[in-house]
């Protein structure tokens, strides 16, 4: 696994940048996670969803797909993708220091 | 006397009967497998019959014919499983009490669950080939298509053979181009992937395959309705996408009595150990097939490998032994092409589709990632392995786990 430096920080991500380590995340890294895919601020709604993905992590093992954060964590998919445009179930676990969403098998 | 109840006798289940009754001793233990269905589908068939290739007779026997002496058959709807209480509530109030419980009701589409899908249209421009009946209206559709917009379409993952879109889509353009007509017809794939297929190697493969044969592809595309008054697919992200005709999988999910007992995930289908099929909180409790949420493909190749890994496994810890073996998530699926040939894919939870030859390095007969004649003959001799060696228990010569010996790496 390369290691990468975000934000002054040495943290290890996959060949997509997509953290590796849940326990190096903090909301410091997440602010210039989002700056790093065109999201300059995260509004209280986005730390909402970033929180429910990470509690939600920590329970299943497994980065949550967008229909669970929709239908779990009872957030609209319309809000979701006005939230992270275009990719929200990448977007949102890039951010959240996930692994990528492997619901594509 | 023990019991094991084993409930769905798809793929799955009737492979764990087939090969669990000879190696239980008929005097200790018990085996009833409950069924809702009379019918086994061979459901890899679905896709042949729209294009006429197979006919209805080809792809359904009589369950019965494959349950072995000395287990119960039961006709009946599952109702709720009480995991706490070793219980299992069948549709007509039968109780079935149970030392030890195998899931595998698998999953299965639901087009109710997308507005616009399961309305009037379903039949007529909107279509499934996920079923009997929809494989059978879908043969009719195409036989009166006369040129226009198709579009294949999926609505979110997983769905069961992730594949079998992609092979629709290959031979429907062959099917058009043999009819001469394929200029008159415009293809699109709609997917929520963001490509082809998930795997990067073998999505840029089949990319490429997309590309030769002008075929369309519209990704990341996040089905939030069907607009039946405009004739066209609209994405979360407002996308729309026109079509005269679609055929679509629809949204697919385990049986709803998985939720009715608190068993299951968003979607119904029932997390357990990857590697070893047992439920957490269950020790009594195995969830094999589609119906379990382990992130491999659905498929009934990950059916069989997940059997051969399960039934040593439950021998020695009906014993109080560890399980020793795990799986590791194999998968292998033929992909249809076209003009009569096929590609085949092997991979795990860890490595993705790679070139190469299966199963023996170098010789093959079979070519991954690769087009040939050879692995359209292996899907076809398919079905009669299926109903002829698979459902039975009979051993297959195919390791379970997955092999690198044959494949070639990304890097080389
Ligand atoms: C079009 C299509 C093409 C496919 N192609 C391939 C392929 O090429 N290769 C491949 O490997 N796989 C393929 N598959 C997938 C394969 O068929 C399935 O993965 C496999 O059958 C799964 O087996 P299973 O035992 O988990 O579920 P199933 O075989 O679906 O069995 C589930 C059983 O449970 C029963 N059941 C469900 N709910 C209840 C209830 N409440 N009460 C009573 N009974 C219930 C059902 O009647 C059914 O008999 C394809 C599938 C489709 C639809």
């Amino acid at each position: 696994m390369p290691v990468t430096t975000i934000g002054g920080k040495e943290v290890h991500v996959d060949d997509e940048g997509f953290m590796t380590n849940y326990d190096e995340w903090d909301e410091e890294l997440a602010k210039q996670l989002a700056k790093n895919i065109g999201i300059d601020e995260l509004t209280e709604e986005h730390w909402r969803v970033i929180k429910f993905l990470r509690e939600d992590f920590k329970e299943t093992g497994e980065t949550p797909t967008l229909r669970r954060v929709s239908t779990v964590g009872g957030f609209p998919t319309k809000e979701l993708f006005k939230l992270f445009p275009k990719k929200p179930a990448k977007k949102m676990s890039y951010i959240a220091g996930l692994p990528k969403p492997h619901g594509c098998v | 006397m023990k019991r094991l109840v084993v409930l769905g006798a798809g793929t799955a289940g009737t492979m764990v009967v087939n090969k669990l009754r000879p190696r239980l001793d008929p005097n200790e233990w018990e085996i009833v497998i409950v069924d809702q269905e009379p019918t086994h589908f061979y459901q890899p068939g679905f896709l042949f019959l729209p294009f006429g290739e197979y006919g209805p007779q080809d792809v359904k026997k009589p369950k019965k014919r494959f349950i072995p002496a000395g287990v119960e058959f039961i006709e009946g709807t599952i109702d709720s499983v009480d995991a706490d209480a070793n219980t299992v509530l069948l549709g007509d109030g039968t109780q079935l009490t149970y030392d030890y419980l195998v899931i595998a009701t698998g999953t299965h589409p639901r087009p109710e669950e997308t507005p616009g899908m399961d309305g009037p249209e379903f039949g007529k421009t909107i279509h499934t080939f996920y079923t009997f009946e929809g494989a059978l209206a879908l043969r009719e559709a195409l036989k009166g298509f006369d040129g226009g917009k198709l579009v294949v379409h999926m609505v979110d993952m997983p769905f069961k053979c992730p594949v079998a879109p992609l092979e629709f889509t290959f031979l429907a353009d062959a099917y058009f181009t043999e009819l001469g007509m394929r200029d008159q017809v415009e293809i699109t794939y709609v997917t929520p992937m963001s490509g082809a297929f998930t795997k990067p190697v073998a999505s840029a493969h089949l990319g490429n395959m997309f590309d030769e044969r002008k075929i369309h592809l519209e990704s990341d595309f996040y089905t939030e309705r069907i607009d039946t008054d405009k004739n066209a697919l609209v994405s979360y992200d407002e996308r729309e996408v026109p079509y005269d005709l679609v055929v679509t999988v629809p949204l697919n999910m385990g049986a709803d009595f998985v939720a009715k007992s608190g068993l299951g995930d968003e979607l119904n289908h029932i997390p357990v150990d990857k590697g070893t099929f047992v439920h957490k909180d269950h020790d009594n409790l195995f969830v094999l097939g589609d119906a379990a949420n382990i992130p491999t493909s659905k498929a009934g190749s990950v059916a069989h490998f997940a059997v051969d890994v399960f039934v040593p496994n439950f021998l020695r810890h009906i014993e109080g032994l560890p399980m020793l073996e795990q799986f590791d998530g194999h998968s292998n699926c033929f992909i249809e092409s076209g003009h009569g040939k096929g590609l085949l894919i092997d991979f795990n939870y860890d490595t993705q589709p790679l070139p190469g030859k299966y199963p023996l390095p170098g010789i093959g007969p079979f070519t991954l990632l690769g087009e040939t004649e050879m692995n359209h003959w292996g899907k076809l001799l398919f079905r009669w392995m299926y109903w002829n060696l698979l459902l039975p228990g009979k051993e297959l010569p195919l390791p379970a786990l997955m092999s690198m010996a044959g494949k070639i790496p990304e890097d080389e």
